[in-house]
């Protein structure tokens, strides 16, 4: 199963490998299912890319034709065929269980685990879920060898990584750096800040990951290093805010995000998202940050541990990292963000 | 002539530990199970007897060494070595906030046990906030996903709206609803097969519904009242308790239980009757009954209105 819903906000690698190379989309899927010895690809394209639909569709056909999908993949004996599935539009269809529940015609709705994915998924059957990104890896690692794909990036995170650099930069937009970089070697690739401009904070992961200040740029973008700094890599999204960035309203933002986003299942997510954007709407309109703070580290830990899925779990890290590393809602901060 | 009984495989004895103390308990055996085995109480709102766990509340929760999160204790089965903490500080709080979320969203007034949970684990559903006003009819039915107005803090946002009657013989107070999606269960694939009721929408404005939203007579509904069975909030509830709580006259202290078999067909299922002041008011059916499991149709849970015609009309 290919998970090509990319639904993190500020992600669009999977987009760019997608509409760029569709070929090697089906490539890498075509391997994967001779690895694991799966018939049937189903890759699972999140709604709002209708080029990227266009273009796999496109490739599917075309691959079919000259035998490279289909009952005997290039003259070898194997069958492989992939079969596309379209989101429609719920972020958390790009859960890796509830992407199950889509495909089978179900609510679209996370599955508690045990059992994984790899026990128990697709129609019951065991079902090995990547990404894009990840599936296309495969193809360097088989051309150039395992190890020295392994030589690039850091003995813990190797090879090149994607970020999906946005927000205040000079140049936006989707960089390969090996893994090891660090958050000022891509802001710099990247023309750093226009005149005038400096960094306020920068959220990594998208609205599940984490802030980091500005001045933090020093940062390895690996997952040992990311987790190092408290922080995490997440889908690689990179979103830099500015000294003009109303981070309050980032926050809020991200809080109605989720809120909207919840699939609604466990109690934990399904009241804590709104409990969390209620209390942030408090702070915005003048409330006590103090107790409100209070509020939303007791919500924010419930969700964090008792949540069935990760969205859930992170639904409160954009806020957590906001007033810890930030230092966002301490008195004197909470006035100016006035 | 002997029948050979069909036994299950043996399963394999394994050993964990709960709350520090050893359990030695058959392969396959839940955290919940293995508690009650050893006396030791787990909260429990969406776990129901008869069905498959769907660990959406997450009262249950309890903390596995070594695991990043808390689990669900009615559906993680115990393995090798487990050790479990089912009343740690990081358990009692997920507990706390799970009750004091749905105390400040829904009406638990008629949920059994809440109140002596909010007690044990000291919640206080009243700090979000002084409660929205309930929605109007029909309102939270015609939410979309995706979307809400964020209003600004000052009111606790509530699941409330007004009472759905619209037949004889069942109410849907979903203001009392906690979505524990047991009903939709009953409903479907594990018991009645008739999948008239579904959840709609997403986050908090997820709610069961039927299709469309049609009222329940022109649903697919076939009046079993098995949803009614096994709802743990009493969102859904007989009419005749319905009109009586309304009247002030419904007193489950003066109210007998027996269980009898239903006179209508040869299936003999089991019906235990509820009698108040020598009335029928409700009609439930045991959950370790072997061949209904706490199921019934339409006649056995709603027929029995020809029993106390007394002659007088
Ligand atoms: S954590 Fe949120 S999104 Fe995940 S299952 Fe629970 S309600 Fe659904
Ligand atoms: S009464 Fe029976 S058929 Fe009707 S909604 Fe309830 S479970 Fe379904
Ligand atoms: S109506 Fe009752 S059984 Fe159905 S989800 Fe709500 S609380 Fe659960
Ligand atoms: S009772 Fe276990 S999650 Fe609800």
């Amino acid at each position: 199963m290919c998970n090509a819903d990319e639904s993190e906000p500020g992600t669009f690698k999977d987009r760019v490998l997608m509409e760029g190379d569709p070929f090697s989309v089906i490539e890498a899927m075509t391997i994967a299912g001779y690895a694991i010895g799966a018939r049937t690809g189903y890759l699972y394209i999140r709604g709002e890319y209708p080029r990227a639909l266009r273009h796999l569709e496109n490739a599917i056909t075309l691959a079919r034709g000259r035998g490279l999908l289909g009952p005997d993949v290039l003259g070898s004996g194997f069958a492989f065929d992939i079969e596309i599935r379209r989101g429609a539009g719920a972020y958390i269809c790009g859960e890796e269980t509830a992407i199950f529940g889509s495909i089978e015609g179900q609510r679209g709705e996370p599955r508690s685990k045990p059992p994984f994915p790899v026990e128990k998924g697709l129609f019951g059957k065991p079902t090995a879920v990547n990404n894009v990104e990840t599936l296309v890896n495969v193809l360097p690692i088989l051309l150039m060898g395992g190890p020295a794909y392994a030589a690039v990036g850091t003995d813990q995170s190797t090879g090149p990584k994607l970020f999906c650099l946005s927000g205040g930069v000079r140049r936006p937009g989707l960089y390969e750096l090996p893994f090891g970089a660090t958050l000022r070697d891509l802001v710099e690739a990247a023309g750093g800040m226009p005149e005038g401009r400096t960094i306020q904070a920068v959220l990594l992961g998208g609205a599940a990951g984490a802030f980091v200040r500005g001045d933090e740029l020093d940062i390895p973008l690996t997952f040992e290093g990311a987790r190092a700094a408290g922080t995490t890599l997440g889908s690689g999204v990179v979103l830099v805010l500015d000294d003009t960035a109303d981070l309050v309203a980032t926050l809020v933002r991200v809080a109605a995000f989720f809120r909207d986003e919840s699939c609604g299942q466990c109690v934990p997510c399904r009241v804590g998202t709104v409990r969390q954007e209620e209390s942030l709407l408090r702070i915005r309109g003048g409330g006590d940050p103090e107790s409100e703070v209070a509020l939303l580290r007791e919500v924010g830990r419930a969700m964090k541990d008792a949540s069935i899925c990760g969205l859930g779990q992170t639904a409160w890290n954009a806020v957590e990292s906001a007033i810890d590393r930030l230092g966002l809602f301490e008195e004197s901060e909470t006035e100016e963000a006035r | 002539m002997t029948v050979p009984v069909l036994l299950a495989p043996p399963r394999r004895l394994i050993d964990a530990t709960i709350d520090g103390e050893q359990v030695r308990v058959p392969e396959g055996t839940t955290v919940l199970e293995a508690c009650s085995g050893m006396g030791t109480d787990i909260p429990t709102l969406c776990y129901g007897d008869t069905l498959t766990p769907r660990n959406a509340c997450r009262v249950c929760v309890v903390e596995v060494e070594g695991a990043r999160t808390l689990v669900p204790a009615c559906s993680r089965k115990l393995e090798p070595g487990m050790s479990v903490a089912t009343d740690s500080e990081r358990v009692r709080h997920s507990r706390k906030m799970v009750l004091e979320l749905l105390g400040s969203s829904v009406d638990l007034s008629t949920t059994p046990q809440v109140d002596e949970w909010m007690e044990r684990y000291d919640a206080e559903p009243d700090r979000f906030g002084p409660r929205a006003e309930a929605a109007a009819l029909g309102v939270r039915d015609a939410r979309h996903a995706g979307d809400h107005e964020p209003g600004d803090g000052s009111v606790a946002e509530t699941v409330e709206q007004p009472v759905k009657v619209d037949n004889d013989l069942y109410v849907r107070d979903y203001s009392k609803c906690i979505m524990c999606y047991k009903c939709v269960d009953a409903c479907g694939d594990q018991w009645q097969n008739t999948f008239a009721i579904g959840v709609a929408g997403r986050g908090f404005d997820a709610r069961i519904s039927t299709e469309h939203d049609v009222t329940l007579p022109d649903s697919a509904c076939v009046y079993c009242g098995n949803c009614i069975e096994v709802c743990p909030t009493g969102a859904l509830s007989f009419r005749t308790e319905f009109d009586m709580r309304q009247a002030g006259t419904w007193d489950e202290e003066k109210q007998s239980e027996t269980t009898t078999v239903c006179t209508y067909c040869g299936v003999g299922c089991n019906v235990t009757l509820h009698v108040q002041e020598n009335e029928i008011v409700k009609v439930t059916s045991p959950h370790d009954n072997p061949v209904t499991h706490g199921n019934l149709c339409i006649k056995g849970r709603f027929g029995f209105q020809h029993v106390q015609r007394r002659g007088d009309g």
